[in-house]
């Protein structure tokens, strides 16, 4: 039997035994139901995956669940409010049309979330870059950069 | 993945314990390379001893010299105010490898004991003359990379810091792969205590120094001084790039790295 580790997860105390060799991107999506972090490469290239691990945007899939133990994550499912109000990256994503089929939407607004949180004005070549790690099949990428600098810009207010 | 036994030892004497008594034991640092290995079954290992609590991380400076613990992430190199002080290149070098998400995981000395080919450290450690410190000795750059995914280590030995004396300028210059932003070529030129030296790293099977080069810039520190050398090495050739373009882009890399600081 593994070691229990203890998690917080969109600021819920999580305790579980997964196996050694689980993902975190697995143990979110299978074990509690956070369904948010899409897997679309499995190989650390996509970004769908995305979820933050004490702040910092992370690819869920190139990470143990044991790694987490003792860290604070949050998924796409957390980003809203307690009463359902957006988030305003989750907001200007809306407003902006920052999506087609959304299927890379969560790892986006979450890898969005880590850069404003160190650059409140990013450019857009600074998120263009930034982006390196996300991937939008739709191309969709022009309204993200959109979405992104208006949260920003709303986040910085 | 296969099961493996997962371990989180709380120092670095407790790590190489744990790594000693198992069968077929792999340190974990940042899991970048690891994970993608261990996921489609390319290594089977019966132990994995994760670093993360084993005490590793830190960055600080020590007059001339700046020491980074082997679990820094190449983030916390790349935003670290006393790198970017004293060493900007390596600052630079680090925000430029792979993406984000993997700048926040990958670890320094995990990049380092892995040696990819086309790795961005490398460079860095052979071209500012750094020393990899280990739980068991000291090892000098020159020493330390000795084949493709090749190092000094030996079974078992843990990296815990590694040092860089602080040079009076380098520049990095690097010809990336726009999918993976790996090195195809990656040219590391410093003004170092020990005279000028460029490392080049991406183009053979470990990271080398380019000495014909260094010759040149001991008389002449100028991009111009680069003309017409060619450097041998046993050049890598593969889907992205030929040995001879690899050759060349040395070259061209090497006078972007140079025209930085000349």
């Amino acid at each position: 039997m593994s070691e229990q580790i203890t998690v917080t997860v969109n600021g819920d105390t999580v305790s579980a035994r997964p196996a050694a060799n689980t993902l975190l991107s697995t143990f979110l999506r299978e074990e509690l139901g956070l369904t948010g972090a899409h897997v679309g490469c499995d190989t650390s290239q996509c970004g769908a995956c995305v979820v933050l691990v004490d702040g910092k945007s992370v690819k869920s899939c190139t990470m143990l669940a044991h790694q987490a133990a003792g860290t604070n994550v949050t998924t796409i499912e957390g980003l809203a409010g307690d009463g359902g109000e957006l988030h305003p990256m989750q907001e200007a994503f809306r407003d902006n049309h920052g999506l087609q089929c959304g299927f890379c939407t969560p790892g986006m607004v979450l890898s969005a979330v880590d850069l404003v949180s160190r650059n409140p004005d990013p450019s857009e070549g600074e998120v263009r870059s930034w982006l390196e790690g996300n991937i939008c099949r739709c191309t969709g990428y022009h309204n993200i950069v959109k979405s992104i600098r208006a949260a920003a810009k709303v986040m910085r207010a | 993945m296969y099961d493996f036994n997962y371990h989180r030892p709380a120092s670095a004497t407790d790590a190489a314990a744990a790594r000693k008594a198992a069968a077929d034991g792999v340190y974990l640092a940042g899991g970048m390379t690891l994970l993608p290995t261990l996921k489609q079954r390319l290594a089977r290992n019966s132990d994995v001893v994760d670093l993360a609590a084993a005490g590793l991380a830190g960055i600080g400076r020590d007059g001339g010299t700046i020491t980074i613990g082997a679990m820094s992430t190449h983030d916390s190199v790349a935003t670290s105010s006393e790198v970017q002080s004293a060493i900007p290149a390596l600052a630079a070098l680090a925000g430029g490898i792979g993406d984000p998400q993997v700048r926040n995981r990958g670890t320094i000395g995990g990049s380092i004991a892995n040696a990819d080919p086309a790795a961005d450290y490398p460079a860095a450690v052979l071209g500012l003359n750094a020393t990899v410190h280990t739980d068991r000795r000291d090892i000098k750059a020159g020493d330390f990379f000795t084949g493709m995914f090749e190092t000094a280590l030996d079974d078992g030995e843990l990296i815990t810091k590694v040092t860089f004396p602080v040079p009076a300028a380098a520049a990095y210059a690097k010809f990336a792969n726009l999918a993976s932003r790996y090195a195809i070529v990656g040219v590391m030129a410093a003004k170092t205590g020990d005279g000028i030296r460029v490392a080049v790293t991406g183009a053979a099977g470990n990271a080398f120094r380019a000495t014909a080069m260094e010759q040149a810039l001991a008389g002449d520190f100028s991009a111009a001084a680069l003309d017409g050398i060619s450097v041998d090495a046993d050049y890598n050739s593969d889907i992205h790039a030929s040995a001879e373009y690899r050759r060349h882009l040395v070259g061209v890399m090497a006078k972007r790295a140079v025209g930085e600081i000349a």
